[in-house]
C-alpha cells in the first residue's frame, strides 16, 4: 500500500511537470536566441480589445448561468436530459461552423432579423464588439451552466430537507446554501471562461467588424506567419499566459471552498418553488435553449444539405479524428484526476498544481504549435509524429476543463470521506475503485465527453504536422471550404459535430450512469 | 513520447525500405494535396517517368509555408517549395535558402514576369465577386464601391495571402491616396475575416453582397455546380494580380530531381491540371486551351508591384489601412 501512496505522491508533480514544460517550455523555445522585444502601441490596443471582451464574455456567461442553472436543477420536465445534453452542443462546435450557426440567426439575413424587418423595424448589425460578446456567450453559456449544475447537484439532498422541514424561506435557502456553492463554484467557471476567450483569435476577428477587433492570439499569428519574428511571438505568447495567470490568481482571492459535510449522495428530490418562481426558472430554461438551440438548428440544415456531396476520403479522416480524441482523452483525464485529488487532499505543492492545470487554457496553440515543431524537428519528421503530437496537445488544451470540472467535487470527496476510508484502512487502488471512481463518476464522464469532442473540434497543431494523408476532420473541413465547396463543408461540419457529440453524449451517460 | 520513439523506428524502417528510388520532397500548402486538388494529378503525371516518389508535405496556407521554410533553414528536408505568391517572395529570398532555378520555358503572364529563384505556376486576379441576381447596380472602381451601399467582406492581410493582395492592389492603384480609398471604403466593409475561407463563406451565406476573391471564383460555380449566378466586378483602375511561384531550395540532396521537377511545372501535364483543381490561370496557356467559362471575366488592365516593392510599401500600407478602418 505504501508503494501505491508513493506512486499517487510522485504523480502529481510529474504531470505538472510536463504541463509547464508543454506550455511555458515551448514558448521558451520559440522565443530563444531572439533579440529583445518590446510590445509596441498596436499591441497595447490589442491586449485591451482581448482583456475587456474576454472579462464581458465571461461574466455574461457566468451570470446568465445561474438561473439556467437553477432552474434546470429544480425542475423537472419531460426532455430534461436530452436538453441539458443538447444545449452542451455549442461549446463542441468548431468556431467557424459556430460563426455560421450564429449567423444564420442573428446575422444580416437571419431569422431575427427577418423577423425586425417584417415588423418594420430596422435590421441590426451583430458584427462588433456586442457580436463577439454575443458569439463567445453562445460558446461558453452551456459550459458555465453545466458546471453550476454540478454546483446544485454536489448538495446534499438532505441539506434542501432539512431547510424545507424548518420552514426556511427562499431569501434564506439562497443565503445557506446557494450562495456559499456559487461563491465556490462561479470564481473557477469565470477564470476558465475568461482564459478560453484570452485565446481567441477567429470568432472575434470575424465578428469584430474591423482590425479594430484584434487580440493577441491574431499578433502572435501575424509575428510567426507572415513576419516569421519569433521573439515577438513568444513574447506576446508570455503576455497572454501572464494575463490567464493574472485571472486564476484572482479567482483564487475570491474563491471559498463549500462546506456542507457528507450526506447519503442522493440527488435533489426536493419540492421546486412553485408562483412566479416558476415562471421566472421556465423563462430562464426556454431563452436559453432558444438562443443555444436555434443556431445548431441552422449548422444541422446546412448540413444535412451537404451529406450528399461529401468527397471519399472522409471516413479515413473521421476514424483518425476519434483515435487521436479517444487518446487524448485517456491522457486528459488521467492527468486530470491525479492533479485534482492531489489539490484536494492538499499535498504539497497544491497551489501551484492548481495552476498549472489552468496554464494551458491561456497558451497560444500557435506558439504550443511551433515550439513542439521546433523541438522534435531534429529528431524526427512531422509528419512521422502527427498524430502522437495531435493527441498529446489535445490532451494538454483540455486538462484545465477536465481538471476545474473534478476539483469542486473531489474536494467534496476529500471531505466527507477521507477519514471514513482511512477509518476503514482503504487505500490504494481500493479506494480508488470503491470510494474515488464511483463518487467522481458524474464529474469524471463529463470531463471526458468534453475532453473527447474538444479533441475531436481542434485545428490548432495538426496544421503544422499532418502529411500528405494525415488530415484530422476540423482540416478535412478546412480544406473543403478552403476549395469553395462550402455546402460539401457543411456536410463534413455536420459529421464532425454529430461525432464529437456522439463520444460527449457516451462519456456523458456513462458517468451519469454511473454515479451513485 | 513512446508513441513518438515508434514512429521513429517506423519511419527508419520506411526509410530503408525505400532507400533504392530517389525522394523529391516538395513543400506546399494545403488546398494544394487535397484529394480534390491539383496534387494527386501532378504526382501520378511526374512518377510517370522520373524513376522517383514525389512526396507532398502540406503545410498549412501560403503565409505558413514560408514560416516553415524558416523554421526548417537549411536542415529542411524539402528539396522545392510551391506555393508562396509575389507578395511574400521578397522575404524568402532575403532568408537565403533557395537557389536560382536556371529554368527557361516562357510563361504567357499578361504582364513579364521573371525570376532568378522562382517559376511561376498558376496566377490570378483579384476581383469582388457578388451574386447577379442580387447586385444589379455594378461598381466600375473602387471609388463607384465607396459610394455605393454595397456590403463586403474582405480579408485581413495580416493573416491572409488575399488581404495582402488587396492592400498592394490599393497601394498599387493609388499610392499616396490609398488612405483616403480605405477611408472611404470603411463604411462599406462588413468584417475582416482570418482567411479566405471564412470571408467567402460568410459571403454564400448571404453576410455580403460581394467578397474579395478572384475573376475565375464564378468559373468554379459555372464549370463544377452548373450555377451560373456569380460574377467578378471589373474594375477601371485595373485588377492587382497574385503569381503562385515554386523555387528549389539551396540544400536540396536532389538538385537534378528538383531541376527536373521545375522544368516539369512548365509542361502540358502539369498545366493542364490547374484551372479546375486550383482554380486559377496556368502559368502557361494548356495545348487544349482554358475550360468553357473559364475566362469571362478578363480585366483591361494588371497591376502587380515587383517583388521588393511590394516588401517596402507593405508595413506602411498596413498602417494605413489599420488606422483607416480602427475609427
Amino acid at each position: 500500500m505504501r508503494g501505491v501512496a508513493g506512486v499517487a505522491s510522485v504523480a502529481a508533480p510529474a504531470v505538472a511537470l510536463c504541463v509547464v514544460l508543454l506550455t511555458l517550455g515551448t514558448a521558451l523555445v520559440v522565443g530563444a536566441g531572439a533579440g529583445r522585444f518590446w510590445p509596441q502601441p498596436a499591441d497595447w490596443a490589442a491586449l485591451r480589445f482581448t482583456l475587456v471582451q474576454a472579462a464581458l464574455s465571461s461574466a455574461l456567461s457566468c451570470l446568465l448561468a445561474v438561473p439556467v442553472a437553477r432552474g434546470l436543477a429544480r425542475r423537472r420536465f419531460a426532455g430534461r436530459g436530452a436538453l441539458i445534453s443538447l444545449m452542451g452542443a455549442p461549446f463542441l462546435l468548431p468556431v467557424i461552423v459556430a460563426v455560421l450557426g450564429l449567423l444564420a440567426v442573428f446575422g444580416r439575413g437571419g431569422v431575427v432579423n427577418d423577423a425586425l424587418a417584417l415588423l418594420g423595424l430596422p435590421r441590426l448589425s451583430i458584427y462588433g464588439m456586442h457580436g463577439v460578446v454575443l458569439a463567445h456567450v453562445f460558446l461558453n453559456l452551456p459550459l458555465a451552466t453545466r458546471m453550476l449544475l454540478m454546483g446544485w447537484q454536489a448538495i446534499p439532498a438532505e441539506r434542501f430537507r432539512l431547510a424545507a422541514s424548518l420552514g426556511m424561506p427562499a431569501p434564506a435557502l439562497f443565503r445557506h446554501l446557494e450562495w456559499p456553492m456559487l461563491r465556490a463554484v462561479l470564481p473557477g467557471a469565470a477564470v476558465v471562461i475568461f482564459a478560453i476567450c484570452l485565446a481567441s483569435f477567429a470568432v472575434a476577428l470575424t465578428l469584430g467588424g474591423g482590425p479594430g477587433a484584434t487580440t493577441v492570439e491574431l499578433a502572435i499569428y501575424q509575428a510567426l506567419r507572415f513576419d516569421y519574428d519569433p521573439a515577438r511571438a513568444a513574447a506576446l505568447a508570455l503576455i497572454q499566459f501572464a494575463l490567464g495567470a493574472g485571472a486564476v490568481a484572482l479567482g483564487w482571492a475570491v474563491l471559498a471552498a463549500p462546506a456542507f459535510g457528507a450526506g447519503l449522495g442522493r440527488r435533489i428530490d426536493l419540492l421546486p418553488p412553485k408562483g412566479w418562481r416558476r415562471v421566472v426558472d421556465g423563462l430562464a430554461i426556454s431563452l436559453a435553449a432558444g438562443f443555444l438551440l436555434l443556431p445548431l438548428g441552422a449548422v444541422v440544415l446546412r448540413g444535412l444539405g451537404g451529406l450528399g456531396d461529401l468527397p471519399a476520403g472522409l471516413g479515413m479522416a473521421v476514424m483518425r479524428s476519434v483515435g487521436v480524441a479517444l487518446a487524448s482523452t485517456a491522457v486528459t483525464m488521467a492527468a486530470a484526476l491525479v492533479l485534482a485529488l492531489a489539490v484536494a487532499r492538499r499535498a504539497k505543492g497544491a497551489r501551484a498544481f492548481d495552476a498549472v492545470a489552468v496554464l494551458p487554457l491561456a497558451v497560444s496553440g500557435l506558439v504550443l504549435g511551433t515550439g513542439l515543431f521546433l523541438t522534435l524537428r531534429p529528431w524526427v519528421r512531422a509528419e512521422d509524429v502527427a498524430l502522437p503530437v495531435t493527441v498529446m496537445v489535445n490532451a494538454l488544451l483540455s486538462l484545465p476543463y477536465a481538471y476545474r470540472l473534478l476539483l469542486p467535487e473531489a474536494r467534496v470527496l476529500h471531505a466527507d470521506y477521507d477519514r471514513l476510508a482511512a477509518s476503514l484502512g482503504l487505500s490504494g487502488v481500493a479506494r480508488l475503485r470503491w470510494v474515488t471512481l464511483p463518487r467522481l463518476a458524474r464529474p469524471l464522464g463529463f470531463g471526458a465527453g468534453v475532453a473527447a469532442a474538444l479533441s475531436m473540434g481542434d485545428l490548432g497543431v495538426i496544421t503544422l504536422f499532418a502529411g500528405e494523408s494525415g488530415a484530422t476532420l476540423p482540416l478535412y473541413v478546412h480544406r473543403l471550404m478552403g476549395a469553395y465547396r462550402m455546402e460539401a463543408a457543411a456536410g463534413a461540419a455536420l459529421v464532425l459535430v454529430a461525432a464529437s457529440f456522439a463520444l460527449f453524449a457516451l462519456f456523458d451517460g456513462m458517468g451519469r450512469r454511473a454515479a451513485p | 513520447m513512446k508513441a513518438s520513439i515508434l514512429a521513429l523506428g517506423f519511419a527508419c524502417l520506411a526509410n530503408m525500405a525505400a532507400a533504392d528510388t530517389p525522394v523529391l520532397t516538395v513543400l506546399t500548402y494545403d488546398s494544394f494535396v487535397a484529394e480534390w486538388g491539383p496534387g494527386p494529378a501532378v504526382e501520378k503525371a511526374f512518377e510517370a517517368d522520373c524513376g522517383c516518389d514525389l512526396k507532398f508535405v502540406p503545410a498549412g496556407d501560403g503565409a505558413a509555408l514560408l514560416s516553415r521554410v524558416q523554421m526548417e533553414g537549411a536542415a529542411s528536408e524539402a528539396d522545392v517549395v510551391l506555393g508562396i505568391d509575389t507578395s511574400l517572395t521578397a522575404a524568402a529570398k532575403a532568408t537565403g535558402l533557395f537557389a536560382p532555378h536556371g529554368q527557361t520555358w516562357a510563361n504567357n503572364l499578361p504582364v513579364p514576369y521573371a525570376d532568378a529563384d522562382f517559376v511561376p505556376y498558376d496566377w490570378g486576379w483579384f476581383a469582388m465577386v457578388y451574386d447577379k441576381t442580387k447586385v444589379t447596380t455594378v461598381p466600375k472602381s473602387f471609388g463607384e464601391l465607396a459610394a455605393s451601399d454595397l456590403r463586403i467582406v474582405i480579408q485581413d492581410p495580416r493573416s491572409s495571402t488575399p488581404g495582402l493582395g488587396l492592400l498592394l492592389w490599393v497601394k498599387a492603384a493609388y499610392g499616396d491616396k490609398a488612405k483616403d480609398v480605405w477611408t472611404a471604403l470603411a463604411d462599406n466593409i462588413v468584417t475582416v475575416t482570418p482567411g479566405w475561407s471564412e470571408a467567402y463563406g460568410l459571403f454564400t451565406e448571404g453576410e455580403a453582397d460581394m467578397v474579395l476573391s478572384y475573376t475565375t471564383s464564378p468559373a468554379y460555380h459555372l464549370i463544377a455546380e452548373q450555377d451560373d449566378s456569380k460574377a467578378a466586378a471589373l474594375f477601371d483602375e485595373g485588377h492587382y494580380m497574385q503569381v503562385e511561384v515554386a523555387g528549389k531550395l539551396a540544400a536540396t540532396d536532389q538538385p537534378e530531381l528538383a531541376d527536373k521537377f521545375l522544368a516539369f511545372i512548365g509542361s502540358d501535364a502539369f498545366q493542364s491540371t490547374i484551372a479546375t483543381t486550383n482554380w486559377m490561370y496556368p502559368a502557361v496557356t494548356p495545348k487544349d486551351g482554358l475550360p468553357e467559362g473559364f475566362d469571362r471575366f478578363r480585366p483591361a488592365k494588371s497591376l502587380l508591384l515587383p517583388a521588393d516593392e511590394a516588401a517596402a510599401v507593405r508595413d506602411a500600407a498596413l498602417a494605413e489601412w489599420q488606422a483607416a478602418l480602427s475609427k
